[in-house]
């Protein structure tokens, strides 16, 4: 297994990530779009811990999912208590700081 | 500043060091009367009577332990405080206790609180009687500030708290458009002439570095002529101002609009005559400048004639009076030019005047009283059965400013005449101008005012419909008749207490010349002319054949100037305020178009950017999610670029 082949499945998870983040309605499913992203980012940080032998992309990656977890939980406590208002979880309705 | 203080108090007597009392009573009460409001309306006039009698023991208190110094530590300069100390320059805050400063205080504390008496009845049936007595204490103290101040600045903030006092009780009745606009008048003319003092200030705190009255005085006596020619012009363009002089005269007669009292006392007995007191007061700073005092000398005599021939056409009663003062005052201008033994004379006839003429006026406030508040002379007329305690005094008043032997004018407004036919600096030439220019001033005087009285108490009653005259209360005549006594007797009484030896020390040093005529031949004229005068106005007026038409004739050119004030409204109108409001109007134009259309265009500008920007701002969390991805795909784009 190559170095390229870890880096061509991370971009491809990215890939799908942003897609997700810009096409889906869903709150949530905007937010697990998000969260393949920083998983597409850790990854690509393995890789290059390994190649490298260096460990220092590995503690980039901790800190990722240590930043990830915490955002996970203000995330949903957010597009929870948008539901209690609105009975919505859709991004588009969340307009009323539009212009 | 304690220790300054403490030296300071030890030098000066009691009654000097208790001076300040003579301002602070009135102004305390003023204070009281303004913040009580109508808690006080029963009782503030009260207060203000008596605010302002306590201010006149006090000052007679002073005056007369000032007497019983020797002559020479007569003077004395009473050290309050340290008003300003900015690094090297310190100004006390102090009194001056002098000759010329306690004749002031005297006048302005007795006439004053003659007239408090006399606006008790006068004003009696005005809602705000209290807020007139507020302002009349509020003007007694600051006329005491400006002339028992020891400097410049401390007489400045006098000076401004009589022009502030003035304007408020002109405009007293200020529900009347025309009364609020003749106090603003008084307000702006006197405005112009604050400039003139300010520039006096100015050089003297630039040239000499002090304004303390001493420190001027001293260090004029080595200035250069010019710059005291600079000072003097701007002192005289300040008493111009104030008292009504030309080319600043156009005030006065509009200021009539105000209360008959506070014309008697302010605009005849004492806040007018301030600039004669100014220009008496810097008389070192005159002394050393010929040019100055040709001014002095050129605008007193221009007043006293214009004055005198607006007082002959005018029929409103009390503006002819206006008239009169202006002019009375021109001869005390003309006498305080002519140098240190005419500045006596100044102040003198300045006594005697600020007597008869608060006595003409306190009369005059007595007929309008009598005449349901009718000022028109024409209107009058046969008016003596009927008021026979304000024919008399008003006769005491006119024999008065006459200056018939042996009433109070003679003896102020002769000396004036015959000192101004003594040549000034050698030149014969002014001493005649000047000389024949007093003199026919007198005889028109004598013409107006004895017309004034014909028409108002003579010749046969012209009374409009529903007219009961009758003679005023007590409360209004008593003072009427202490002022009468006054102009019967005190000029006989300071010329026999030798008031000129007494006013000398407080004056530079003068020589009395010589007239170029005999002093007897000088008086012997002005009384013909003045008995002239009279007499002309007693045929057209006095007698009971004269017919005194009730509403102005036709008449010429000059008659009909002359009830325009000369014309010299229109020429203000056309050389000062036309012009003044095309300015004020372009201003306006360029700030609204170019100053506020640069600010409210930026403003537009980032306003426009801004709406087109925000459009980007459409509520859709996903346009915004790609806007990001472009932009870090961009940097990306842009960093692999810059490193390839």
């Amino acid at each position: 297994m190559t170095v390229s082949a870890y880096l061509i499945l991370a971009s491809i998870l990215f890939t799908i990530g942003a897609v997700t983040v810009l096409v889906r309605r869903n709150a949530i499913i905007v937010f697990m779009g998000i969260e393949l992203m920083l998983n597409a980012a850790n990854l690509a940080f393995l890789t290059f811990s390994r190649m490298w032998g260096d460990l220092t992309g590995q503690l980039a990656a901790f800190f990722v999912m240590v930043v990830a977890a915490a955002e996970v939980v203000v995330g949903l406590a957010i597009i929870v208590s948008l539901f209690r208002t609105r009975r919505t979880v859709s991004v588009d309705d969340e307009n009323l700081m539009r212009h | 500043m304690t220790e300054n203080l403490v030296l300071a108090a030890a030098e000066v007597t009691p009654a000097a060091s208790a001076a300040w009392l003579v301002i602070a009573i009135p102004l305390v009460s003023a204070g009281i009367l303004l913040l009580a409001g109508r808690l006080a309306d029963k009782w503030g006039h009260l207060l203000g009577v008596a605010a302002s009698a306590a201010s006149c023991v006090v000052a007679c208190w002073v005056f007369f332990a000032m007497l019983a110094q020797p002559a020479a530590e007569r003077a004395q300069d009473v050290v309050l405080g340290t008003w300003i100390a900015g690094g090297s320059f310190t100004l006390d805050l102090g009194l001056q206790i002098d000759q010329l400063s306690m004749a002031f205080v005297l006048l302005v504390t007795f006439v004053g609180t003659l007239i408090h008496i006399y606006s008790i009845a006068y004003m009696e049936h005005d809602p705000d009687r209290r807020r007139f007595f507020a302002y009349l204490n509020l003007f007694v103290a600051a006329m005491l500030t400006l002339v028992m101040a020891d400097s410049y600045l401390v007489l400045f903030v006098g000076w401004e708290g009589v022009g502030l006092a003035s304007y408020l009780l002109i405009g007293f009745w200020n529900y009347r458009t025309e009364y609020a606009v003749a106090a603003k008048k008084a307000f702006i003319a006197n405005r112009v002439g604050d400039v003139g003092m300010l520039i006096a200030m100015m050089i003297m705190f630039s040239q000499f570095h002090t304004l303390s009255f001493s420190g001027v005085f001293a260090a004029a006596a080595h200035a250069s002529p010019a710059t005291l020619t600079l000072i003097g012009l701007a002192l005289l363009l300040a008493a111009c101002g104030k008292s009504a002089q030309f080319p600043l005269q156009s005030w006065l007669g509009d200021a009539m609009a105000g209360p008959t009292p506070v014309s008697a006392l302010i605009h005849a007995a004492t806040m007018v005559t301030a600039g004669v007191y100014l220009v008496v007061r810097s008389g070192p700073i005159f002394e050393h400048t010929a040019n100055a005092r040709l001014a002095v000398l050129i605008v007193g005599a221009i007043t006293l004639l214009y004055g005198a021939i607006v007082g002959c056409a005018k029929d409103d009663m009390k503006k002819a009076l206006a008239a009169s003062t202006m002019s009375q005052i021109g001869y005390m201008m003309l006498a305080a030019g002519l140098g240190p033994v005419g500045g006596i004379f100044a102040i003198m006839h300045l006594l005697t005047h600020g007597f008869f003429k608060a006595g003409l006026f306190l009369g005059a406030g007595s007929v309008m009283h009598a005449m349901s508040d009718q000022v028109d002379m024409r209107r009058f007329g046969a008016l003596d059965k009927f008021m026979r305690v304000t024919w008399l005094t008003m006769m005491a008043g006119w024999l008065a400013i006459l200056g018939i032997p042996p009433f109070a004018g003679f003896f102020s407004k002769d000396k004036i005449i015959e000192q101004a036919f003594v040549p000034p600096d050698g030149q014969p030439w002014q001493a005649w101008v000047f000389g024949l220019v007093a003199m026919l001033g007198a005889g028109i005087t004598a013409f107006y005012m004895s017309r004034l009285f014909f028409m108002v108490f003579q010749g046969k009653a012209r009374w409009t419909d529903g007219q009961h005259p009758h003679e005023s209360p007590p409360l209004m005549t008593v003072p009427m008749i202490i002022l009468s006594l006054g102009s019967i007797g005190l000029g006989l009484v300071l010329t026999l207490v030798k008031f000129d030896e007494y006013l000398a020390p407080a004056l530079v040093e003068g020589h009395h010349g010589e007239p170029v005529l005999n002093q007897y031949v000088i008086m012997g004229s002005t009384l013909a002319l003045v008995v002239i005068g009279a007499w002309i106005a007693w045929v057209k007026f006095g007698t009971k054949t004269a017919v005194v038409p009730v509403l102005p004739p036709a008449a010429d050119g000059l008659v009909r100037a002359a009830r325009a004030d000369l014309y010299q409204d229109t020429l203000n109108n056309a050389l000062l305020v036309v012009p003044g409001q095309a300015l004020v109007r372009g201003t306006t134009e360029v700030d609204e178009k170019v100053v506020d259309g640069a600010v409210r265009g930026i403003g537009a500008l980032f306003q426009s950017i801004g709406s087109v920007v925000s459009r980007l701002q459409n509520g859709y969390v996903r346009s915004y999610a790609a806007t990001m991805l472009a932009g870090v795909i961009l940097l990306v784009a842009i960093v692999l670029a810059v490193q390839g």
